[in-house]
């Protein structure tokens, strides 16, 4: 029993793992209808700003965690200005920003290796509490509670942005129809912006917080989540917040639980094999709201 | 906006800039250009920062044009190309293998015999790459390639060599299938199947393990080879394998593998991974309450003292198995071992002493080999020699080719104790 408990708690922390990876991506997508493959890259860099905070300026994790989720808004915004602003203004397909975000990932990747190059970092120890606060057999690190609070809380917060602020009814009106909203008086290009902003913020919490808890940072640390996080804006549907949430748990729990019962072999296999089955059953996603545009 | 301007042309400099130095890039020692300000100058210095940093690797590449092999009597040049995962997941070792191998150039060259000239160029851990820097070296005046780092990028890119019939010295390649591939292809690392017997012996000597679990990287060659070189002797000495586990190299959380593997109960745990993850994976185990009481053993990947650095308190306890380890009493091992911390002020490991010991047998091979500046001939005048190697004084001890063009030399155990490699016993 306490095997199958101990999955559990696995399953919860890398759920909400997945899901605050994915609910940047699931933003810009709803609010804008295209892929922003840079996410990754953004949530490397987020990781590589609270580890330089921490080791070269001394500052304690939380102000670090802080301020990297600023300076990872900050690198939305750049990124919003030189890849997408650009291509918006001349009427560019769906597929021309996803392109030049792919371009914009490798620059962002190629930039950290040549900084820092192929070596793994790691917080200096003592950055992160770490202790064993879990009984009856599970064991369960109060890192990993922490972490799991904070994308919670993030998660919930972006929600209620969303629903119950003027900002997030102006994204919502963008997400709907930017001629309309343009025309209601919402400044649409700031509105993009602010997207990016925030979707970015997130990616970048998302990689302190997998840095801190893997306790490795390395320029190639987006790889491995990039394509869970699509599968995951994918099975919940894209542009829907409780979607991704909902799928990046899901997710969790297939592969984990497909390792207990199953075989670690067809891990992958049987995690993406859900992916086909949900769009088999649901095209859009689970929660997702409309039929995808063409490109 | 009108920076917005400036920020398209710059980025596409920062694109060419780094691009050049894409692959062997070093960490900076510059304060690094913090990334948060997206005001215009701070756009402006990233780019200009990054091209300025390009500059250096690029003019380096151009000034490393290799000379001819001169055939004039005299003092005879080797090209000799390197191909080292300098980024990427086999990081770990790339690094420390080319600092061996320059070291071995400089001892070398200058103690006469023929001048080598090594140029080591990265692989980034990927096949593609691998495969585009071999084809270089081949086409190319070099007369012999070492590496690549791993064994699954060696099953690639060695073929090409063997149908060119360029001769490739491995110096970290442990997986089955790799000196098959034909007589062109070398190694001086011993294969998993020749130090899992070894090292499944001490262990079970030691503390008698009833049940065994596995868990293995199973994008990796090497780490397959030993897997099955283990399940091998827990077949032959009957002890029972309780569960086998996989993952990928990228993966960071294992929790899920470990939990099960827990639940097994077994009295052992054999993980071949690249230093990252086996380190990751070691950490989370201890995490998960997985006792000190059931031993780690390790494939070749968990031979770097990088284990120890990542995973900390963790890592203590683990045995592998080695061809190489730093308290050698052998005279030239204690100097290679003085002589790289003085050089590079780290300590050798394994994989650094194989790279050094494979820099010394190509150059006691190109002693004894014919070389007329003539390249075609001069690489299978090399492989010829390289075959008739028989106990030459290396770092590793007296060093021969099997008659499979393995390594010859028994191998040894270690243990990590006190975050340091010490002879198992």
């Amino acid at each position: 029993m306490s095997i199958f408990l101990q999955q559990v708690v696995n399953t919860l922390f890398q759920g909400s793992i997945y899901a605050l990876f994915a609910l940047g991506y699931t933003l810009v997508f709803g609010v804008l209808d295209i892929l922003n493959l840079a996410h990754s890259a953004v949530f490397m860099w987020g990781a590589f700003m609270a580890l330089l905070l921490v080791t070269k300026l001394g500052l304690n994790i939380v102000l670090a965690f802080v301020l990297a989720m600023i300076g990872s808004g900050l690198l939305g915004i750049l990124l919003d200005r030189v890849a997408f602003a650009p291509l918006r203004k001349r009427g560019a397909s769906n597929l021309a920003p996803l392109i030049s975000s792919i371009a914009m990932a490798i620059i962002f990747q190629s930039a950290a290796l040549g900084l820092f190059g192929g070596l793994v970092y790691r917080f200096p120890p003592g950055t992160a509490p770490s202790a064993d606060i879990g009984a009856g057999g599970v064991h369960v690190d109060v890192l990993q509670v922490i972490i799991f609070a904070v994308a919670v809380v993030l998660m919930v917060a972006l929600q209620l942005l969303l629903q119950r602020t003027r900002l997030g009814k102006s994204i919502r009106a963008v997400a709907e129809n930017q001629k309309a909203a343009r025309l209601l008086g919402i400044h649409v290009e700031r509105v993009i912006a602010i997207t990016f902003c925030i979707s970015s913020a997130l990616g970048g919490a998302a990689g302190v917080l997998v840095g801190l808890s893997l306790n490795a940072i390395a320029p190639d640390m987006g790889q491995a989540i990039e394509l869970k996080g699509l599968a995951v804006i994918i099975i919940g549907g894209m542009g829907s917040i409780p979607g991704a949430v909902i799928a990046g748990f899901l997710l969790a729990a297939t592969e984990v639980f497909t390792i207990s019962f199953i075989s670690s072999t067809v891990r992958d296999a049987i995690a993406f094999g859900l992916l086909f089955l949900v769009l088999l059953i649901w095209p859009s996603g689970i929660l997702g709201r409309r039929a995808l545009r063409e490109a | 906006m009108r920076f917005s301007r400036f920020l398209a042309p710059l980025t596409t400099l920062a694109v060419l800039g780094l691009a050049a130095c894409g692959g062997g890039a070093a960490p900076a020692s510059s304060a690094p250009a913090s990334p948060t300000a997206a005001s215009p100058a701070a756009a402006a210095s990233k780019p200009a920062a990054a091209a300025s940093a390009s500059a250096k690797p690029a003019a380096s590449g151009a000034a490393s044009a290799k000379p001819a092999a001169s055939g004039a009597a005299g003092a005879k040049t080797a090209n000799i190309g390197a191909a080292f995962s300098l980024t990427g997941p086999g990081s770990p070792y790339g690094p420390v293998q080319k600092n061996a191998v320059l070291l071995a150039q400089d001892d070398l060259n200058k103690a006469g015999g023929v001048t080598l000239n090594i140029d080591v160029q990265d692989d980034a851990s990927a096949k593609e790459q691998g495969i585009n820097v071999f084809q270089s070296f081949i086409k190319g005046n070099d007369v012999a390639i070492m590496g690549p780092t791993l064994s699954g990028l060696a099953l690639a890119t060695d073929p090409l060599a063997q149908d060119a019939k360029t001769p490739v010295l491995g110096v970290s390649n442990t997986a089955g299938g790799i000196t098959t591939i034909g007589d062109y292809i070398f190694r001086d690392s011993l294969a998993e199947e020749q130090v899992v017997p070894a090292m499944v012996k001490a262990v079970v000597d030691k503390y008698n393990p009833k049940k065994v679990a596995i868990m293995y990287a199973n994008d990796q060659p090497f780490a397959k080879s030993g897997a099955d070189a283990v399940k091998k002797e827990m077949d032959d000495r009957k002890i029972q394998v309780t569960d086998t586990e996989t993952f990928a190299s990228n993966d960071k959380d294992f929790s899920a593998q470990l939990t099960k593997i827990k639940g097994t109960n077994p009295d052992a745990i054999f993980i071949s991974a690249l230093a990252d993850a086996g380190a990751n994976i070691v950490a989370q185990a201890r995490k998960l309450g997985i006792p000190d009481s059931v031993h780690i053993i390790g494939g070749n990947g968990m031979n770097s003292p990088q284990i120890a650095k990542i995973a900390g308190p963790a890592a203590e306890g683990i045995i592998v198995g080695a061809a190489w380890i730093d308290s050698s009493p052998n005279p030239q091992s204690q100097a290679f071992v003085k002589a790289y911390k003085a050089k590079y002020n780290l300590d050798p490991d394994q994989f650094a002493a194989q790279a050094y010991a494979g820099v010394q047998i190509l150059s006691d091979a190109l002693k004894r080999a014919n070389l007329s500046g003539d390249t075609a001939k001069d690489r299978t005048a090399l492989r010829d020699a390289l075959a008739q190697t028989k106990n030459v004084d290396t770092v590793l001890g007296k060093f021969s080719f099997t008659s499979g063009r393995d390594a010859d030399h028994p191998p040894v155990v270690q243990v990590i104790k006190d975050g340091k490699f010490v002879l198992f016993s």
